[in-house]
């Protein structure tokens, strides 16, 4: 099963999340952004647009998709995957809440 | 992969614009494009002149390729260069400001130049052609005195200028050389038709007058004609024909006769030169409407591409007159000879005339006047050299009388075969038409425009496009459809504005409640949409919905493409102080900002600030007295002025601290797209106001109001709202403008393209004419300011918004274990 192979993260609360919004994880090098839907799920991207590295966090979240605020790629919070006729991927990352606690899944453990 | 080749092409009319089209359709990646254009501006539809001559079109409304068009295919487009020279030797050439660019292939499209009568005094002040758009500006110009104009020339380009200049509200006298007016195109019967009707428009005509001289010492004051009638005039147009501009192929060795010869694959006498449009010559023959040049156009682009099976062949075209409510087309060769049968058609009381000429039983040639639906009908006989035997008897009333009863219009679009030509400027056809509705799903004439180009030019066909639409498309088709705001609705923005006040909507979940959005949350088109309609209806009662707002106005900073950040602060009308830039310097040494720049817009913008800094940046701004330069905003930006009385031995007005006073006044308030003004202290208007959304120029009797001006993708001067006499009245009605372009806008719409669509005069009556509407829109922007004037920088210093600026956990590498 994936989740024996993560090592599960505590990050904070989803109350930290505005609905239809997103914040920050910095892990190391690399940007995290975790999204919150107008229903209350959690999903967690790496930051970064397929396009052209846009901060994908900075932009507009509406029906389980984020708008790139660079250049409107739209972007499937589940997948990943660039919407419409744009093509590309962004990095999924395992997220799951525990009561109001976001935890994220970060690679396999050591 | 390989080096492009540099195409240079010399002129940017409709004939190069065409071929680079085609060019860019076919072979994307052929060619670098370098264009040199004489004319300062982009290309734009020449036969559509006269509805601008006339005010039913504007210069916007004909632009074929806007600044965008060639930013998108990286073409370098010189404005106002005139090529001087061109070098064979070296393969470059030479523009009269010194750039030189070298070409592998080289097109030259310089047109035609208007031929001028040399009788004494035509270089008076006053004597205009007609040819591009720097005419047209000066006839309108003339036309502001009502005065006389006398246009020499009955050919189409002078009736058309006559008709305008008419409309325009000048006293106009037409002087034609021979007996009857068009007499290439049209027969004496037809001739004598259109003279009467332009007589009873108030045009009067002469015939077979010649012109002697132009009268006047500094400028035009009337013309005297070879039988020494003297007309009086302040403007005379000339109208007599034109000319192939090929001196400069000339002086580059190219052969050259009337026009420049070329093969008929539009090449020169140099295989690497090719030459497209009026300045050509093609077996013999020169061209001046745009079917044979828009042919000349594929061919060239063709044969760039690699295709030589492209060749030019001769057709005939037909002529239309653009002057409303004159119906007239001909095709082919209509003068009489021995051989020749006519069928004509009169019925005086209708005003209509037709005649066919025939030869061997085959349509030679067709004049039409007064009826001219059937046009295309004829024409495609003529084309295919139908026999008409069997429908001769009724063939002049048109394809609804051949066979049975009499067919709608809409079934005698049907019954046109798939190749009869529907739009002549751009030859395309009905099957290419209808083939593009089913297979690329189009449902508008735009589109239809877009992908086939039929009815793009001179628009005479459209209505024929739009039958076809309703033909292909059946019910579907609805040619007063309006655009959704975007996926999630069947809605306009103008229907979801009026709905959010007629059904008091006052919150983003509850319009998409009531209006039936199809999704649950919308998407980033609608929501930043509807926040901005609910912030600008609802100013007390609306919960602005920060999650809706673009990033830029939801941190209140600019993002930039590394996904950092930039800051403007406000310079009141773009004045500082020593004070204020010692605040600026440390905070840029503070924060290690990478880069400071001067804007546009009279301020000082900070580039590359981390996101999480913003609130620290902000702070130490706040503290000399900075607030938010809303640079980022939908909203009001920048009051640029000059320096006015307080300095400038010009001024009239103390335009600085009027500027200041406006933006104190107006700043925080959101707008449909942002909203930048300027006000210039004289009519020298170094503070640049007449491309503004909104401008003041200072007068000595007071203050003109200006609008709806553009500088960025489209450039537009201001239009004039008016003149006041008080630096009060310039804020009412300034501001009032502002609420009612707030009012109506469409999100994301700029004032000017608000203005053109509701009507300059209707703007003009409802803040000018109508004090109590004017007074009505003002203290609504009063009131909406009173929750809009807070400044975000320091609401953020204090705690608000906190988690858009932290990350919301920072994880160690030991964490991660």
């Amino acid at each position: 099963m994936n989740a024996m192979t993560q090592a599960w993260v505590r990050v904070g609360s989803i109350n930290d999340i505005p609905r239809r919004g997103a914040r920050c994880v910095k892990s190391g090098e690399m940007s995290i952004a975790i999204f919150r839907t107008a229903d209350d799920r959690v999903f967690a991207l790496e930051d970064k647009c397929p396009h052209r590295n846009g901060p994908l966090s900075q932009g507009i979240v509406h029906d389980g998709c984020v708008t790139c605020p660079l250049h409107n790629w739209v972007i499937s919070l589940e997948t990943g995957v660039a919407q419409g006729a744009d093509e590309g991927q962004t990095l999924s990352i395992p997220v799951r809440l525990d009561g109001e606690e976001v935890i994220l899944g970060l690679g396999p453990a050591k | 992969m390989t080096e492009k080749q540099k195409l240079v092409v010399i002129g940017n009319g409709m004939a190069p614009g065409r071929m680079l089209e085609h060019l860019f359709e076919t072979a994307p990646d052929a060619y670098e494009v370098t264009i040199f254009n004489a004319e300062p501006r982009v290309n734009y539809d020449r036969i559509m002149l006269s509805p601008v001559l006339s005010g039913e079109k504007s210069f916007e409304d004909i632009i074929i390729h806007g600044d965008g068009w060639y930013v998108d295919h990286g073409v370098m487009l010189y404005k106002g260069h005139k090529v001087v020279g061109i070098d064979r030797e070296a393969k470059t050439v030479r523009s009269e400001h010194g750039e030189v660019a070298a070409y592998d292939k080289l097109v030259i499209a310089t047109g035609s130049a208007p031929f001028i009568i040399p009788v004494p005094g035509h270089k008076l002040p006053g004597v205009l052609t007609y040819r591009d758009l720097d005419d047209v500006d000066a006839m309108l110009l003339a036309a502001q005195s009502r005065g006389k104009a006398v246009v020499i020339g009955g050919g189409l380009l002078g009736l058309e200028a006559a008709a305008g200049l008419k409309e325009r509200g000048m006293d106009v006298t037409v002087i034609h050389l021979m007996p009857t007016l068009m007499e290439r195109q049209l027969d004496p019967a037809a001739g004598y038709l259109l003279e009467q009707e332009l007589e009873s428009r108030g045009i009067k005509v002469i015939t077979k007058a010649s012109t002697k001289q132009i009268l006047g010492d500094t400028r035009v004051e009337g013309i005297e004609l070879e039988d020494g009638t003297i007309i009086p005039a302040t403007l005379v147009v000339m109208a007599v024909g034109i000319r192939p501009s090929a001196a400069l192929a000339k002086d580059a060795g190219l052969s050259v006769n009337r026009g420049i010869v070329v093969s008929d694959h539009m090449q020169t006498s140099d295989p690497d030169i090719y030459s497209v449009g009026e300045c050509v010559e093609v077996n013999g023959n020169v061209y001046g409407l745009v079917a044979p040049l828009y042919q000349m156009a594929e061919v060239a682009a063709a044969h760039l591409a690699g295709d030589t099976s492209k060749r030019f062949v001769e057709t005939s075209t037909a002529t239309k007159l653009k002057v409303t409510g004159i119906n007239l087309y001909s095709v082919g060769d209509f003068a009489e000879a021995e051989d020749r049968e006519e069928i004509v058609l009169r019925d005086a009381a209708a005003g209509v005339y037709k005649r066919l000429v025939l030869k061997d039983n085959r349509i030679l040639g067709v004049v039409l006047y007064g009826e001219t639906a059937d046009g295309a009908w004829f024409f495609d006989h003529l084309k295919k050299q139908t026999d008409i035997t069997e429908m001769r008897e009724t063939l002049i009333f048109g394809q609804a009388y051949q066979g049975g009863s009499p067919m709608d219009p809409m079934a005698a679009v049907a019954a046109l075969p798939d190749d009869a030509e529907i739009c002549g400027c751009n030859g395309v056809c009905k099957g290419k038409i209808t083939t593009a509705i089913t297979s690329k799903g189009l449902t508008g004439l735009d589109e239809v425009r877009a992908h086939t180009k039929a009815s793009a030019s001179c628009g005479t066909c459209t209505g024929l496009v739009e039958q076809l639409l309703a033909l292909t498309l059946g019910d579907a088709y609805n040619p007063a459809a309006v655009t959704p705001m975007c996926g999630c609705t069947e809605l306009g923005h103008d229907d979801v504005r009026r709905l959010i006040k007629a059904k008091e909507l006052k919150t983003i979940p509850a319009v998409m409640q009531e209006l039936e959005w199809k999704t649950s949350c919308g998407c980033a088109k609608c929501r930043p949409a509807l926040n901005y309609y609910l912030v600008c209806d609802w100013p007390d009662e609306y919960a602005d919905d920060y999650q809706s707002r673009f990033i830029n106005e939801r941190v209140h900073a600019n993002i930039q493409k590394d996904g950092t950040y930039s800051v403007v602060p406000r310079m009141w009308g773009g004045m500082t102080s020593s004070t204020e830039l010692r605040a600026i310097a440390d905070v840029v040494d503070k924060f290690n900002i990478p880069a400071v720049k001067c804007t546009g817009g009279q301020r000082i913008d900070m580039l590359g600030i981390k996101k999480e800094d913003l609130p620290a940046v902000w702070a130490d701004l706040g503290k000399a007295g900075f607030v938010s330069g809303q640079a980022y905003a939908k909203g009001l930006r920048t009051v640029k002025t000059c320096v006015g009385t307080d300095w400038c031995r010009f001024g009239t007005q103390d335009s600085t601290g009027l500027g200041i006073k406006l933006e104190k006044f107006m700043w925080g308030s959101w707008t449909p797209a942002k909203l930048k003004l300027a006000v210039s202290g004289c009519p020298r208007n170094c503070a640049e106001a007449t491309c503004k959304d909104i401008g003041v120029i200072c007068v000595d009797s007071g203050y003109e109001i200006h609008f709806a001006g553009a500088a960025g993708l489209d450039i537009k001067g201001t239009e004039i709202l008016g003149h006041v006499k008080t630096e009060d009245e310039v804020m009412e009605h300034v501001v009032a403008l502002a609420q009612m372009y707030r009012e109506q806008g469409r999100y994301l719409e700029r004032i000017y393209k608000w203005a053109k669509r509701i009507g300059l005069d209707e703007i003009r009556d409802q803040i000018i004419q109508q004090p109590e509407k004017r007074k009505g829109y003002y203290d609504r922007f009063v009131f909406s300011q009173k929750f809009a004037q807070v400044d975000p920088w320091s609401e953020r210093v204090s705690g608000k918004d906190k988690h858009e600026f932290n990350p919301m956990a920072t994880l160690s590498l030991e964490a991660a274990e």
